[in-house]
This record gives structure tokens, C-alpha cells and sequence, in this order.
């Protein structure tokens, strides 16, 4: 069977869920091998393994982290080189879209992005997205070189298919470009100890409505109280309110999660775009006619200051 | 010294119309209004910001390739403060995909000359998000992308990026590619006297033959890639609505019991 390179978003060798979810997909179209950088990187092994990788190829070099995107773009060049695989999968956060596109220039392929699916298909895979603030749902295919396609968190259920997963050293050779772009400084983010945006089941978000960085409290309270992680709209994040990681739309984050509770926030398009695939969507707003409502499967016309915190505590009861 | 800024800016359907496929299954153009890509302002603003900070001669060009109408967004950037636009045209870009729109900006950059080029973060339609690493690359310049807070100084772009890990400080020597995100700072309105000012600004029109580029190169029939389907979301089915008497979060809270969640 074909092989399918898989390009592995890890932190210091935790893998991150989507590149689980890609193993998944992967499989659809062919043998994953995992192609896993920088710190860290053989220690993304086994979890690979347990999902699917047949390799993991690993190479671990200063460059990766002390200059931008382009040395990630020649070891996943020379990956493709070695494998010549059937079809090269990314992640789409934003590094993984710029990693991915630069690749497929090189060697004269087309790129999708920000897949929802993928099938086999005569042609080669077939990439559904979901385009138009999440308005309409395309299918598509690369039609020339190799398919090179990134697929946005929470596309596929994350499934365990063990594998032999052979950590192998891949051998790379940085380019002029490599270098091109210095890392001086990096200050990592906090952890919250909630999940992480994108890959939670359920996100709980506050908008203008919740008037104040003070409130957010009772926003994070119901968010804990679901196991769920906290997100905002641009008027909350703009305001200060929250941190612009934390925003859920056309320039934030797009999530994708089981149950999506919107609280304050009217619907903007730009919004939507965001969270408009959310399985089920849940939205507090004081106003009836809010575009949101327009979404949701459940709504709740009222004051977030009296309904949010009866619900926390309502789930607290009922979880004992 | 002096310094070339090359601003690319997209025309794009206003998202907030009724945006559709053609049967061709390209975008449908003519039932929506276009307007300047929102993000793309903020690519004409630093720039702006860029020039009106150094002490050199700074000379602003914005760049699009799209239809006759795009030429609104040009008119629009010209309005903000640029100092001319170029508008490359032809029939045969029609259905062009990220390849050959960077295909066409890259000679069309290269034609122009530039020290600096500045994209927005991402297209309002398309919302790939990867024209600018595809410019750097075509290039051959260091590519120093989505920036909240950029500036250049000396020959040297600096800027950061704030990812979902960390927050990182990128710099590269000119000549690069730059593209800044919404966190980078308000776009500016353009004003009275920018409005009137625009309308004698050059605009040059180029088509494929002033780049060097074959039609099959691009539009539909060059791409790399093939839409085969489009379909309209079915709409939601109307969900409930209750208005809180007292009772919301409880009811609530039922229904999230219901479909499991709790
Ligand atoms: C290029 C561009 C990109 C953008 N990207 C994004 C993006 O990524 N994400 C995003 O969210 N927006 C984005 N926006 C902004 C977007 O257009 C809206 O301005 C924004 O989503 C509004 O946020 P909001 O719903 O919180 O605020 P508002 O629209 O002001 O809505 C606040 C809502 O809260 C309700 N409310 C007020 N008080 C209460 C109360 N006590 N209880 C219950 N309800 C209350 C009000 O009825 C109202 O419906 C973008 C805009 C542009 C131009
Ligand atoms: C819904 C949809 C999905 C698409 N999916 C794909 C896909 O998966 N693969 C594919 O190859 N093509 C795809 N296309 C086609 C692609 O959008 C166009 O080729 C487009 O011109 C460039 O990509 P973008 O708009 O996504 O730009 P982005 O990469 O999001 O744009 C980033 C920046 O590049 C600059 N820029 C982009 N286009 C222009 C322009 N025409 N003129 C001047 N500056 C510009 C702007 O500064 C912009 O802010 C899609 C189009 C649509 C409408």
C-alpha cells in the first residue's frame, strides 16, 4: 500500500490531538509515516505507533527552533524525498499551513487547505472544506504532483490502530534559506490547565456582553464545571478583556468542538466563521433578536449574569 | 536610501453578503458586492505606519490581482495614503488557485522592485493564509509572517508573533516578505483630502504578457488544484428558544442532560 507522510505538531514530544486525528485520515488513503522535528521529536514515537505510524522519522537540529518555518520545510522536503509517498498531510494551524505550501511549491504540487475530510477517491484523495464562514461545503482534489493537504483540528475521531511505528533518523540538509529569518526571543504562554481550544469538546465563550476582564470569571466557572475550554470574540478581546489567543472566529481560532455555548455575543459573520460547525450550539443573549439565535439549537433569551451562574451550579449538582 | 514597500492587497465578496459558487463552481462575483479583504487594510496601515516612522524616502505601492471592479480596493488603499497601485489583469486568471496567484504577485513584485513586501494574515474569501510564506519562497526572501507589531530599521525587519505556544520575536534582513495580523493596530479611514488626493494617483494595469506568464500557467485550467463539488450548508434546523423567567440556566442545564453533555 501507498505510503502517506504525516507532519507531527508536538510540544517536547507530546503530540498534539490533530496530528492523532490526521493518523486517522491518513489511513483512509494509505500507510502513515510520521515525520516528527526538533526537540523531542523520537519521543513522539510511541503515541505515534499506538495510532497508526508505520515510521516516525525524527531529526532534531538547533535551526528548528531558533529560525522560522523554512528548516521545518526542508527536513519535511527531505522526508518526501526519501518516502515519495502518495500524499503529505499537515496540521492547519499557521505554521503548518506556511510549512505545508512551501513544500508543495517545491515540488510542483497543489495544495488544499484547511480540510474537514478527506476520502479516497480515482484521483486521488478527495479534501471536503467548509468555506464561506462554514456557508457552503466544497469537495476538492489536488491535480497535479502530490496531494499536499492541511485538515483543521477535530476533522476525524481520533482512533487507536497500533503499528510498528520504527523510529527512523531522517537525514537533512538546511537550505540558504533556512536561515533566513531569526527566532531572538520566545516567551511561552501560560498553561491555564483547561483543554486546549481547538481540540476541546466543548467550549464555553464570552463576548461584549460579559463587560469586564472581572467577569470572565463566571465564564471560566461554567466552562470548568463542563471540563471546557474558554473562548472570546474580538469586541472581548480587543477590549482587553481576554487574551487574543483565546479568540474564536475569521482571525482567531476555528473551533470545531461537540457543543459550542456562546454567552454576550450577538453572531457576527466574522464570528460565526469560527464556530459555525460546532455540533451543538448553545447561545445567552439578552436580546431575542440577536443573529446568533439564528444558529442555535438551544437559546436562552435572558441576562448571562442571572442564567450563567444558575447553570454552573445546576451542572454542579446534577455532576454530585 | 530609500524603500521600496510593495503592499498586496486582495478584492474580495463582501462576507457579509451572499456569497455563492458560479456553476463553474469559482466564486460567484457579480451577485455580491466587493470590497478591499478587511485584513488587507492592516497591510496598507503598517505600511503606512512604516513610511511615516522613517527617515528615509519611503515609496508605498499596493498591488492586486483580480478583475476590473478590484480596482475599488486599489482606489481604497490609494485613499488610506499609498502612493500608487498596479492592477494585474486578464481574462485568463479567471478560477487562478494559490499557486498561480503567487505566481503572478511574485513576477509582478519582481517587476515592480521592492525592499519589503506586506500581505494581510489571510484573504476574507479564500482564507488560505499562505500567499505570503509562497511569496518568500518564490522570492527567495526571508519570509516573517503573521506579525502583531512589526518595524523596520537599518536594512532589518523586526516583529512579533504570537503563536499558541508562545509569543515569539522574529527579525530578518531586507529585502522580505511581512504579513501582519488584525492585533497589529486599527486600520485608518481614509480621509477627505485622501479621497480627492487618490483619484490622481497612477495606477498601472499589467496583464499576463507584461510578466512573462503563459495562460496555461494559470486560471481554471492551470490550476493545481480541482473544486469537483460545492454544496450550501443545509440551514439549521430552527432550534428552541426560551426566554428566561427566572428558570433559564435550570432549563439550560436540562437540556444539556438531555443531549448528554452533563
Ligand atoms: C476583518 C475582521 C475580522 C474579524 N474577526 C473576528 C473574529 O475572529 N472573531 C470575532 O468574534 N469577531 C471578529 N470580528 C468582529 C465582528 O465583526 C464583531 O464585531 C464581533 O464578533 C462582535 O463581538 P460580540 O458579539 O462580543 O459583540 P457585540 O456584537 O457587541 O454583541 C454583544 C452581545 O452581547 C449581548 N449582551 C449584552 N449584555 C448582555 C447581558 N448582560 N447578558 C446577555 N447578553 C448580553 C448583546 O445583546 C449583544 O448581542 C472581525 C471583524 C473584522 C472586520
Ligand atoms: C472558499 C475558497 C477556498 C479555496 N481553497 C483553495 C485551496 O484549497 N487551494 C488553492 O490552491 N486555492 C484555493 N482557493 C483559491 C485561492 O483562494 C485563490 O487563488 C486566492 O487568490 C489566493 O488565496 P487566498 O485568497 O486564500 O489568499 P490568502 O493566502 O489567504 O491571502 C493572504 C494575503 O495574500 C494577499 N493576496 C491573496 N490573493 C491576492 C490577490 N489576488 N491580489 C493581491 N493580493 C493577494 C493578500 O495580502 C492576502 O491578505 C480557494 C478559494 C476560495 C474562494
Amino acid at each position: 500500500m501507498a505510503e502517506v507522510l504525516v507532519y507531527v505538531d508536538h510540544v517536547d514530544g507530546a503530540v498534539r490531538k490533530p496530528t492523532l486525528e490526521l493518523l486517522t485520515l491518513a489511513r483512509r488513503v494509505g500507510e502513515p509515516v510520521a515525520v516528527a522535528l526538533g526537540k523531542g521529536a523520537a519521543d513522539t514515537a510511541a503515541t505515534l505507533a499506538e495510532h497508526g505510524a508505520t515510521r516516525v522519522l525524527t531529526h532534531d537540529a538547533a535551526e528548528y527552533a531558533d529560525y522560522l518555518v523554512v528548516p521545518k520545510v526542508d527536513a519535511l522536503q527531505a522526508a518526501y524525498e526519501a518516502v515519495s509517498p502518495a500524499a503529505v498531510l499537515v496540521p492547519s494551524s499557521a505554521e503548518g499551513k506556511e510549512i505545508a505550501a512551501r513544500l508543495a511549491l517545491r515540488i510542483g504540487s497543489g495544495i488544499i487547505t484547511d480540510a474537514v475530510d478527506l476520502e479516497a477517491g480515482d484521483e486521488g484523495p478527495v479534501a471536503t472544506q467548509s468555506v464561506f464562514a462554514a456557508s457552503f461545503t466544497t469537495k476538492s482534489r489536488v491535480s497535479k504532483g502530490t496531494p499536499v493537504i492541511t485538515v483543521k483540528p477535530n476533522s476525524a475521531a481520533v482512533e487507536a490502530a497500533p503499528a510498528a511505528g520504527a523510529v527512523e533518523a531522517l537525514s537533512v540538509t538546511f537550505s540558504d534559506q533556512a536561515t533566513g529569518t531569526k527566532v531572538t526571543g520566545r516567551t511561552a504562554r501560560e498553561s491555564t490547565g483547561r483543554p486546549e481550544l481547538t481540540e476541546a469538546a466543548i467550549v464555553v465563550s464570552g463576548g461584549r456582553g460579559v463587560n469586564g476582564a472581572e467577569n470572565f470569571g463566571i465564564i471560566e466557572a461554567l466552562a470548568d464545571s463542563l471540563g471546557a475550554a474558554v473562548g472570546a470574540s474580538r469586541a472581548a478581546v480587543d477590549a482587553g478583556w481576554y487574551p487574543h489567543t483565546n479568540q474564536v472566529g475569521q482571525t482567531g481560532k476555528s473551533v470545531s468542538p461537540q457543543l459550542y455555548i456562546a454567552n454576550g455575543i450577538s453572531g457576527a459573520i466574522q464570528h460565526r466563521a469560527g464556530m459555525q460547525t460546532s455540533k451543538t450550539i448553545v447561545a445567552i443573549n439578552k436580546d431575542a433578536e440577536a443573529p446568533i439565535f439564528d444558529l442555535v439549537d438551544y437559546g436562552v433569551v435572558g441576562d448571562l449574569f442571572d442564567v450563567v451562574p444558575q447553570l454552573t451550579e445546576e451542572i454542579k449538582t446534577r455532576k454530585g | 536610501m530609500s524603500l521600496r514597500i510593495v503592499v498586496t492587497v486582495k478584492y474580495v465578496p463582501d462576507a457579509t453578503g451572499d456569497r455563492h459558487f458560479a456553476d463553474d463552481l469559482t466564486v460567484d462575483r457579480d451577485d455580491v458586492d466587493g470590497l478591499l479583504s478587511e485584513l488587507d487594510e492592516y497591510a496598507v496601515e503598517q505600511a503606512l505606519q512604516i513610511s511615516e516612522n522613517s527617515d528615509d524616502d519611503v515609496e508605498v505601492t499596493v498591488l492586486t490581482v483580480g478583475p476590473e471592479d478590484a480596482k475599488d480596493a486599489l482606489r481604497k488603499a490609494l485613499s488610506m495614503g499609498a502612493d500608487k497601485a498596479i492592477h494585474v489583469e486578464d481574462d485568463d486568471l479567471h478560477g487562478t488557485d494559490v499557486m498561480g496567484t503567487s505566481l503572478v504577485l511574485a513576477k509582478a513584485i519582481e517587476k515592480a522592485g521592492f525592499d519589503l513586501v506586506i500581505s494581510g494574515m489571510a484573504s476574507t474569501d479564500g482564507t488560505a493564509g499562505v500567499i505570503p510564506a509562497l511569496l518568500a519562497e518564490r522570492l527567495g526572501v526571508p519570509q516573517v509572517t503573521l506579525l502583531s507589531e512589526v518595524s523596520v530599521e537599518d536594512g532589518t525587519v523586526k516583529g512579533r508573533r504570537d503563536g499558541d505556544a508562545a509569543s515569539e520575536q522574529l527579525e530578518a534582513a531586507l529585502p522580505a516578505v511581512v504579513s501582519v495580523t488584525d492585533q497589529s493596530g486599527e486600520a485608518r479611514y481614509p480621509s477627505f483630502k485622501g479621497i480627492m488626493a487618490a483619484k490622481k494617483k497612477p495606477v498601472e494595469s499589467w496583464d499576463l504578457s507584461d510578466l512573462d506568464i503563459e495562460a496555461e500557467e494559470v486560471g481554471l485550467e492551470g490550476a493545481w488544484t480541482k473544486v469537483e463539488a460545492a454544496a450550501e450548508r443545509p440551514a439549521r434546523t430552527a432550534g428552541t428558544i426560551v426566554k428566561d423567567e427566572g428558570e433559564g440556566g435550570k432549563q439550560l442545564a436540562e437540556f444539556l442532560a438531555g443531549q448528554k453533555f452533563i
